[in-house]
């Protein structure tokens, strides 16, 4: 896979840590590869809403990617619940439904952008820069910090 | 079936299959299926309910599913393992998802359910009420079977409409 220029957090310069949240385990094993070129750090995964709830107050990520179709809880009604708890949640949605009331949906609970499936690494890459805005910096790639050394 | 509402799953799935196979695809045959469906290889079905009710059978080749999953997962896999079924949910979940999103821009606002994994071999046939339309897909790795399922809700669309005032 592609290796991205690693995406660190500006206030101590480690990795990006990700929450995410797919009833699928072959899209969260997916995912956490794309996360994984980026330069992030996946510290948690959940199949449905509620476990998402946990596990976002468990590990506080930086981001949560979240899909929306899912069993006993829906992404949108967990991101609700999740920011109301912790405003500062940035969650971006990662759904195969894309239509308007379902992204409108979304942003009105606090989701902070959305990505429709099939996911395209480059596309995930720039949301995440614009998500992270200015709590994140761009270092350079893994492959290249270690040629470097 | 209309055309209309078949058209968005075609489109979808050729562009789902263009993506994780990085191969085109092209509709070899269309039938409408009168007997109950046979599965053919690796299956995932996923509901969805509103103004059209239905579902829908993605049907992949299990060397089709194994390549898909092998880019997608970034190594390869063999068409035992259990990742392929759990490929084909994932790959059902993209094509239902986009087209439903193409027809709620059309104007028709339904639900999806959760994409499952079918086991069994034969599917219970279409009511009287219902039509099934069996698409077939030629991709260099093997066949790739849509059928989808389709209730068109008359009285629900009816009680949506405006009423005219005298």
């Amino acid at each position: 896979m592609k290796q991205f220029e690693a995406l660190t957090r500006k206030k101590d310069n480690q990795p990006v840590r990700y929450l995410i949240v797919d009833d699928s385990v072959f899209a969260r094993k997916s995912l956490a590869k794309m996360v994984e070129s980026f330069g992030g750090q996946v510290i948690g995964e959940a199949g449905d809403g509620c476990t998402a709830i946990t596990e976002y107050a468990r590990t506080k990520p930086d981001i949560v990617l979240m899909d929306i179709t899912m069993p006993q809880m829906e992404g949108i009604e967990a991101v609700e619940r999740i920011v109301a708890e912790h405003p500062e949640a940035r969650i971006v949605m990662v759904s195969s439904v894309g239509y308007q009331d379902n992204i409108l949906a979304a942003l009105q609970k606090g989701a902070r952008h959305f990505v429709q499936k099939p996911v395209k690494p480059d596309g995930l890459y720039e949301i995440i820069r614009y998500v992270l805005n200015d709590d994140g910096v761009t270092a350079p790639a893994v492959a290249e910090r270690e040629t470097l050394r | 079936m209309k055309m209309e509402l078949i058209q968005p799953f075609v489109g979808s799935l050729d562009a789902v299959l263009a993506e994780t196979m990085k191969a085109p695809a092209k509709i070899v045959d269309l039938t409408m299926e009168e007997e109950g469906y046979r599965r053919k290889g690796a299956a995932a079905s996923v509901t969805f309910k509103g103004q059209i009710e239905g579902r829908v059978i993605l049907d992949m080749d299990p060397q089709a599913a194994a390549q898909v999953a092998g880019f997608l997962a970034g190594s390869e896999v063999h068409p035992s393992e259990a990742i392929v079924p759990e490929t084909v949910c994932e790959l059902a979940n993209m094509v239902i998802g986009n087209a439903v999103t193409q027809l709620n821009d059309q104007g028709f606002q339904f639900k999806v359910f959760p994409p499952q994994v079918l086991t069994e071999e034969q599917c219970a046939a279409a009511d009287l009420e219902s039509e099934a339309t069996v698409l077939c897909f030629e991709t260099p790795s093997g066949d790739v079977h849509l059928n989808i399922l389709m209730h068109y809700h008359r009285r629900r669309s009816r009680e949506r409409a405006p009423i005219s005032v005298v």
